[in-house]
C-alpha cells in the first residue's frame, strides 16, 4: 500500500507576544505556542486516518498545515501517488453556516474550484458537473440556484462535501465535519462520507474530538496530547487495548449509552496550557503512572507492539 | 406577595416535586401567525432526581427551560398550563416577584460558563453578592459560605481563587464556580443547559460526577438539557426524548436507551456510532426536524417515519404509558391505520 499523504517531523510554533511596545516598556519577553511538534505520519491511500484530542491539543492545526492554510515551522507535507503524481488535497470545514459565503448561490459555490482550476472548459459543461455533484451528496440539481440559508445545517455541509468534490480531490481533510449536527443529521453525513470514500477512492484525514464517530470512520487513529501524537494504532487495536494513560483516560471518560457508570478513577486534572508546558511528558501531572523520570525526560514515539506506536516511559519500561 | 392562586404556597414545600410542569405551551406571536414552540408539555422532576432532556436543535428543550426559569425572551410567552416549582406557581409572577424566586427555588447552568460571570467582578465577589441576595447571612459569613461552595464543587486553593476574575479560570474550573453559583441558595430544582458541551471529555465526565454528587447530596431536582444521549446515559434517573415542541416519549433511562418505542427515539439511538463494534452503514433518519413554522398535521414525525401510515398525518397521538415508558405513537395505540 502507497501513502497518499506522508508527513515528517512537522511543528508549528505561533509567535503570541504581546505588541513591541508593550514588550519594551514591561520587559516581557517574547512568547511561542508549540502548536504542533515534531508530528510523523503516513496515510495509506484509500484510507481513512483520524486524529482525536482534547481541544488545544494542535489536531485542528495540523489540519491547517495538511492544506497549506499554514506553513510549517519545521518538516515536510508530501502528497504523491506511487506514479510521482502531485495529490490534490481539500477540505470540509466543521461549522456549515460560516463556511459557505451567503451571498452567493449553491451553484456558484460549488463551479467556484471548478473555474479556478479550469476543469471544465465551457459554462454548460460547470453547469451539468455542479449538477452531478449536487446530486452525488443527495441534493438535486434544482438546489443550484438556491442561497446557503434556505438549506438546514446537515444539507449545508453537503453542499461544502460538493464544493470539496468540485476539484476532483484525492485526499479530502475533514475538520470536524459533523460536531455541529445533530445525531440523526451526523449519521447522514457520516453514511454520505463512507459511500463516497468507497466510489470515488477517496482518502481521508479526519480531524474529530468524538471517539464514537472516529471509531466508526477510520482505519488507523492518532491521539494527540497538547502538540504532539502519543499514540497510533488500528483503530481496532486502540479500542480494544489503549496501551498510554492518557488514551486510557480518554476511553474511559466518554459517556457511552450501552456502558454507563463505568468506574472512572483517572479523571483527575485538567489539560496544561500549551502556553507553559509541563517539563518531561506533559502527561506527567495527571498520570497516576508518573515517576521520575517521566517529570524530566520526554518519551519517544516508540514501537512497542507491532504497528502500535506510543510515546510513554511506563509501556517502555514495561510498568504498565 | 404573590396573588391569590398562591396561597396555597405550601409551608414545607419539600414535600412537593422539585418541578411539575402541566400541559406548557409557549408561543412565539410573529408577523405571520402564532408559532407554537412548545405544545402541550408536561414533566415531573422530584427531589434528588435528575431528568434528562433530550432532542434535537429547535425540538424546544432549551425554551421549556427557560420557561421554568421565566426568562423567555419576548415576544416568547407561557400560552397556557402550569409552572410549579417546590409547589409554587412560578408561571405569570411578575418580574419582581419572579427575581425572589430565580435563584432561591431555582438555580441555573447554561453551556457557556464564560458568559454567565461577570468579567469585571472577582469569583469571590459574585458569589458573596449572590449568597446575600438570597440569604440573612451577612459579608463574613457568606465569604465562609463562599468557601464551602467552592470547596464542595472541587475548587483548590478556594482562598486564593476567591480574589480571582472568571478569565484566570479554566474551562472546567469556571463551569464549577458556575454550578457554586447555583448552589448559592441552596434550591429546590437547576437548569442546567448543556452544562457540558463546551468542555473536554476528561473535563466533562468530572462535571457530569459532580452533578450526580450535588444532587444527591442536597436533594435537589436537576433538569439536564442535552441533545447528547451519552450525557443522559451517565447522568439521568428518568429521561424526556422532545420532538418538534413535544414530548414524544419518556420513562426510566435504561428503558428509553435499551426498549424505546417511539420511532424517533428508536431511530436517534440507533444513529449513535457505537463505541464497540463497528457497522458499515449507520441507520439514518432520513431529512430533518421540520422548521418551526412549517410543522406538518398530525404527527409532527410522520414524513421522517419508516412506519407512517395515513392516522399519523391526521392526527397527534396522545402520551401514554406503553410498557415502561411513555410514548406518543398510533404504532403502539391502535395502529396508524384510521
Amino acid at each position: 500500500m502507497t501513502a497518499a499523504l506522508s508527513i515528517k517531523g512537522m511543528s508549528k510554533t505561533f509567535d503570541v507576544s504581546a505588541p513591541w511596545l508593550n514588550r519594551v516598556l514591561e520587559g516581557r519577553e517574547r512568547q511561542f505556542v508549540k502548536a504542533v511538534s515534531d508530528v510523523s505520519f503516513d496515510v495509506t491511500e484509500g484510507s481513512c486516518f483520524s486524529i482525536v484530542g482534547e481541544s488545544g491539543c494542535g489536531k485542528s492545526t495540523v489540519a491547517r498545515l495538511v492544506t497549506g492554510l499554514y506553513r510549517p515551522t519545521a518538516g515536510a507535507v508530501n502528497f504523491t501517488d506511487r506514479d510521482g503524481r502531485r495529490l490534490r488535497v481539500q477540505m470540509i470545514f466543521q461549522d456549515p453556516h460560516s463556511s459557505l459565503n451567503p451571498r452567493w448561490r449553491v451553484g456558484d459555490i460549488i463551479a467556484e474550484p471548478i473555474h479556478e482550476m479550469q476543469l471544465r472548459d465551457s459554462r454548460e459543461k460547470t453547469r451539468e458537473r455542479v449538477s452531478e455533484l449536487l446530486e452525488i451528496v443527495g441534493l438535486s440539481a434544482e438546489d443550484a440556484v438556491k442561497f446557503p440559508h434556505e438549506f438546514s445545517g446537515g444539507q449545508r455541509q453537503r453542499i461544502s462535501i460538493a464544493r470539496a468534490l468540485a476539484s476532483e480531490p484525492d485526499l479530502l481533510v475533514c475538520d470536524e465535519p459533523t460536531s455541529a449536527l445533530d445525531v440523526s443529521v451526523q449519521a447522514q453525513i457520516l453514511n454520505l462520507m463512507r459511500r463516497l470514500q468507497k466510489e470515488l477512492g477517496l482518502t481521508y484525514l479526519f480531524i474529530s474530538h468524538d471517539l464514537s464517530v472516529v471509531r466508526h470512520m477510520s482505519d488507523h487513529i492518532a491521539v494527540m496530547y497538547l502538540g504532539r501524537i502519543i499514540e497510533q494504532a488500528k483503530v481496532e487495536t486502540l479500542f480494544q487495548r489503549p496501551l498510554h494513560p492518557y488514551s486510557k483516560l480518554l476511553l474511559d471518560t466518554i459517556p457511552d449509552i450501552h456502558a454507563p457508570h463505568r468506574a472512572k478513577d483517572a479523571q483527575a486534572g485538567e489539560p496544561p496550557s500549551p502556553l507553559n508546558p509541563p517539563p518531561g511528558c506533559a502527561f506527567h501531572p495527571r498520570c497516576p503512572f508518573a515517576n521520575e523520570r517521566c517529570r524530566h525526560e520526554e518519551p519517544d514515539l516508540l514501537e512497542h507492539v507491532q504497528d502500535v506506536v506510543v510515546a510513554c516511559h511506563a509501556v517502555e519500561e514495561g510498568r504498565l | 406577595m404573590f396573588d391569590g392562586r398562591n396561597e396555597a404556597a405550601p409551608q414545607d414545600s419539600r414535600t412537593y416535586p422539585a418541578l411539575s410542569v402541566e400541559n406548557l405551551t409557549v408561543e412565539f406571536p410573529s408577523r405571520r401567525g402564532v408559532l407554537t414552540a412548545i405544545d402541550d408539555v408536561s414533566m415531573e422532576i422530584h427531589r434528588g432526581e435528575i431528568l434528562g432532556v433530550v432532542g434535537e436543535s429547535g425540538a424546544g428543550k432549551s425554551i421549556t427551560g427557560l420557561a421554568v426559569l421565566g426568562l423567555l425572551e419576548a415576544p416568547g410567552r407561557v400560552a397556557g398550563g402550569s409552572i410549579t416549582v417546590g409547589g409554587r406557581r412560578v408561571d405569570g409572577l411578575t418580574e419582581a416577584e419572579l427575581t425572589k424566586v430565580r435563584g432561591r427555588e431555582m438555580g441555573a447552568i447554561f453551556q457557556d460558563p464564560l458568559t454567565a460571570l461577570n468579567p469585571l467582578f472577582t469569583v469571590g465577589a459574585q458569589l458573596v453578592e449572590t449568597i446575600r441576595l438570597h440569604t440573612d447571612l451577612d459579608k463574613a459569613e457568606a465569604r465562609e459560605k463562599a468557601l464551602d461552595l467552592l470547596r464542595e464543587v472541587g475548587i483548590p486553593a478556594p482562598e486564593d481563587r476567591l480574589k480571582q476574575y472568571p478569565h484566570q479560570f479554566s474551562g472546567g474550573m469556571r463551569q464549577r464556580v458556575v454550578i457554586a453559583l447555583a448552589l448559592a441558595a441552596d434550591p429546590q430544582l437547576i437548569i442546567a443547559d448543556e452544562p457540558t458541551t463546551a468542555l473536554d471529555v476528561s473535563i466533562q465526565a468530572q462535571i457530569i460526577a459532580l452533578l450526580r454528587r450535588l444532587c444527591e447530596d442536597h436533594g435537589t431536582g436537576i433538569m439536564l438539557v442535552t441533545h447528547d444521549m451519552g450525557v443522559i446515559a451517565e447522568t439521568a434517573d428518568r429521561v424526556a426524548v422532545m420532538y418538534s415542541g413535544k414530548v414524544i416519549e419518556s420513562g426510566p433511562v435504561e428503558d428509553v436507551i435499551h426498549k424505546p418505542h417511539h420511532p424517533y427515539t428508536q431511530g436517534l439511538m440507533n444513529a449513535i456510532p457505537s463505541l464497540h463494534e463497528r457497522v458499515e452503514e449507520l441507520e439514518q433518519i432520513d431529512g430533518s426536524m421540520p422548521r418551526l413554522a412549517a410543522r406538518p398535521g398530525g404527527c409532527s414525525f410522520h414524513p421522517r417515519c419508516p412506519h407512517a401510515g395515513p392516522r399519523c398525518r391526521k392526527q397527534m397521538p396522545p402520551l401514554i404509558q406503553v410498557g415502561n415508558t411513555k410514548s406518543a405513537c398510533w404504532l403502539q395505540q391502535g395502529g396508524t391505520e384510521l
